[in-house]
């Protein structure tokens, strides 16, 4: 009937095609800069030593050193996951650099001690961290290798109760928080990457918003890989008292090596009765070059609990970076009537491979979860949704909805989807819908038959596919995000 | 404006045009006819550039350029317009974004400056209403959710703004009823004017009591095999393809 849509092309046109992606796809990481700075670098390795030597840097009391060491010897025990859809090399855990910081002048307190060539960096990468300077509604902490270099309307932010700082300076400031909720959502026994990172993690950002308070303002960690051959293992704490509200954003970027570098990050949430967190990802690590060398590893563990009654946690990524990424930001609905979302976008372009996806764990009655998942294979890559939801057997009426959908551009990559359902109480209802479509030449061809170009057409295809997650983006980070898509897919149709 | 000369093309290896001829001055309206299977969607696919359609012989001159030369966008913005006999579904992209990206696309190309919102949305207003459009179908995704009447109704709709030289209809008419067919026809001869021209391409020929052709060629085989006015149309409807096809076999055993 359709006698569009089956038709073979002449392998000139192909090849022609093929030309395009390889030029377009040549379209540099322009993030991929190397700043000259000294830089203070562990020897490479790990071990007591090491970790001693890290909690020792930061300043941190005894019990954190002793619960990094914990977390360490309960690593030493554990393997790792061999599960996830990817494939790479063994990882060389003793030919890492657990910790680079820039060198101090002296512990910073303002801005002027900050190092200007810092200051220029975050700056290059459109994160001015002069406040007058700033996106107006967005407080920055700036994440440089393993040390927090800078904070943003912190002042502002204390009027109203709100603590955001490195998680350096919480654990030295705020013990007691700490203390408290560390390791309450993912205990360093959770798997391989969160022990280790629970063994060595350097920075990340800590957040406190009080009961009753709504953040007037998005608050948001930048973080960047400089050193050659170190990890980066950040640790992000968000803590939402009873009623308040906060939207983070993460964004991260690194230069570009030659050689592999892992990122094992881990984040908890955790929101109290009534309390709301939107957390929101644009992920940009370096992915590796076209033939596929380089590229960061990124191994995180990001996890929500929602402890109170009619708390919320809803998570958005946009993945366009790494070269493997392996995340599934989750959520724990302990509290009745709580909501856990999960907006997702992931983008592989050529050897990029990518395993993400989310469990939505109701144990409270009448839970509600949504799960939007876009997957956009181009290249030669590799995309997997991996979700779990399961309910458990006191929660009564919960209900979930998950959507996933993946598109292909090209013939040479793949999409995968394993979508595991567990259900212990009949009254909850759990719907799955799936879909695999094509970036097709069909459209392709009706929007050029309206005077559109076939690169912008794809750009068009794209974002309409997207658009249910953009839209739960916060303004800025959906323009932001919109624009690396198109560099990330350039011409890869084929 | 456009001139075809001994067109030949093929589709899966497969000939489907066997030497068209055929010449469309500004102003004219001409109908193309023909049994199913007689190449009428290949040719207008060809004529718009579609990929999966491979011109192996002859000639295709619009407004003094080759059209062969062209990229489908290109003939586009040169003023080449096909209503598609299966519009396909833009996810997520609104008829706004799109038609916004399609008009600019084609000012930009011939240097004349962007619609502003307000002009744009004026213009969409105002056409929509041609075709009774709701305005909610702005917001809306291209085609996603419409029905087969709407989808044929948004290519007109798309016609009347892009305004180009030469539009092509494809089965326009088919899955229509009477009274979509009537709004339809009404759109194309708002658009149509001394200084562009249309195409029809259909099967039946109540679509043309309404888009009313100045010349009607019967396609079968892949060859015009007949042409005429459009009394020629009424003849076919009354007497059925058997009636020009089995002239055209005995031509052809003669």
């Amino acid at each position: 009937m359709n006698e569009l849509k089956e038709n073979k092309r002449p392998l000139e046109e192909i090849a022609e095609d093929m030309k395009v992606l390889e030029d377009l796809t040549k379209a540099e990481y322009k993030w991929g800069f190397v700043t000259e700075i000294e830089s203070e670098v562990a020897p490479k390795g790990l071990n007591e030593d090491i970790i001693r030597l890290i909690s020792s840097k930061k300043g941190e009391p005894e019990w954190m050193t002793e619960w990094r060491l914990k977390a360490y010897r309960h690593w030493l025990t554990m393997e790792e996951p061999k599960w996830p859809n990817v494939s790479y090399p063994p990882i060389d855990f003793q030919d890492i650099s657990y910790y680079s910081a820039p060198k101090k002048r002296s512990q910073k307190k303002s801005l002027d001690e900050v190092d200007p060539e810092l200051l220029k960096t975050f700056e290059k990468l459109g994160i001015p961290l002069e406040e007058q300077k700033a996106l107006a509604g967005v407080a920055v902490d700036a994440v440089f290798d393993s040390v927090s270099v800078a904070t943003t309307f912190q002042k502002t932010l204390k009027e109203k109760g709100i603590i955001f700082c490195s998680i350096s300076e919480a654990i030295r400031e705020y013990p007691d928080l700490v203390k408290k909720y560390l390791g309450s959502v993912v205990p360093y026994t959770d798997n391989f990457y969160a022990a280790l990172n629970s063994a060595v993690f350097s920075d990340g950002s800590f957040v406190y918003v009080p009961k009753g308070v709504r953040c007037p303002m998005e608050l948001s960690t930048y973080f960047r890989i400089n050193a050659k051959e170190t990890g980066q293992f950040e640790r992000t704490l968000i803590i939402a008292d009873e009623g308040s509200y906060v939207s983070y954003l993460e964004g991260c970027t690194a230069p570009i090596r030659d050689n592999n570098q892992l990122h094992a990050a881990v984040v908890e949430l955790i929101a109290l009765d009534y309390a709301e967190i939107k957390y929101s990802t644009v992920q940009n690590w370096y992915p590796g070059d076209k033939e596929g060398k380089g590229g960061i590893y990124n191994f995180v563990t990001k996890r929500g609990a929602c402890r109170g009654k009619h708390s919320k946690i809803s998570w958005t990524q946009v993945e366009t970076g790494s070269a493997i990424t392996w995340k599934y930001p989750s959520c724990i609905l302990q509290g009745d009537y709580s909501v856990g979302e999960f907006y997702s976008v992931a983008v592989t372009n050529n050897y990029q491979q990518a395993d993400t996806g989310t469990k939505m764990i109701h144990l409270g009655k009448y839970t509600k979860s949504t799960v939007v998942s876009k997957g956009i294979s181009a290249g030669k890559s590799k995309n997997s949704y991996r979700g779990l939801v399961k309910i458990g057997k006191n929660a009564t009426g919960a209900r979930n909805f998950t959507q996933c959908d993946s598109m292909l551009m090209g013939d040479k990559c793949s999409a995968n989807t394993f979508p595991y359902i567990e259900v212990e109480n009949d009254t909850a209802k759990v719907e799955h819908e799936a879909t695999t479509s094509k970036v097709g030449e069909d459209q392709i061809f009706y929007l050029n038959q309206r005077g559109i170009s076939t690169e912008d057409a794809i750009n068009m295809i794209v974002n309409g596919f997207c658009k249910e997650v953009f839209k739960e983006l916060p303004m800025e980070f959906a323009v932001e995000a919109q624009k690396l898509l198109a560099v990330s897919l350039e011409g890869s149709v084929g | 404006m456009l001139i075809i000369k001994n067109l030949h093309a093929v589709v899966e290896g497969k000939e489907i045009l066997r030497g068209i001829n055929l010449e469309v001055k500004p102003g004219e309206i001409h109908a193309i006819m023909g049994p199913n299977g007689s190449g009428k969607s290949t040719l207008a696919n060809v004529l718009a550039g579609n990929k999966g359609y491979e011109v192996t012989e002859g000639e295709i001159w619009f407004e003094g350029k080759n059209l062969l030369d062209m990229e489908p966008d290109e003939r586009a913005k040169e003023g080449v317009f096909l209503a598609f006999q299966y519009p396909v579904e833009i996810p997520g992209v609104s008829n706004a974004t799109f038609l916004k990206t399609a008009i600019n696309e084609k000012r930009k190309y011939l240097n004349l400056p962007e619609l502003s919102p307000k002009e744009f949305l004026d213009m969409m207003k105002e056409k929509a209403k041609i075709l009774g459009m709701d305005e909610s179908l702005i917001s809306r995704s291209v085609n996603v959710g419409f029905s087969g009447g709407e989808k044929k109704r948004n290519e007109i709709f798309q016609l009347l703004m892009l305004e180009p030289k030469l539009a092509i209809l494809d089965e326009t008419d088919s899955g229509l009823d009477i009274d979509a067919l009537k709004i339809v026809a009404n759109g194309v001869n708002v658009f149509h004017k001394d200084d562009n021209a249309v195409i029809v391409v259909t099967h039946y020929q109540r679509l043309l009591n309404y888009i009313v052709p100045d010349f009607v060629h019967v396609l079968y085989k892949g060859k015009i095999v007949k042409s005429g006015g459009k009394e020629l149309a009424l003849e076919l409807e009354e007497k059925g393809y058997d009636w020009v096809t089995s002239n055209e076999l005995e031509t052809q055993s003669i």
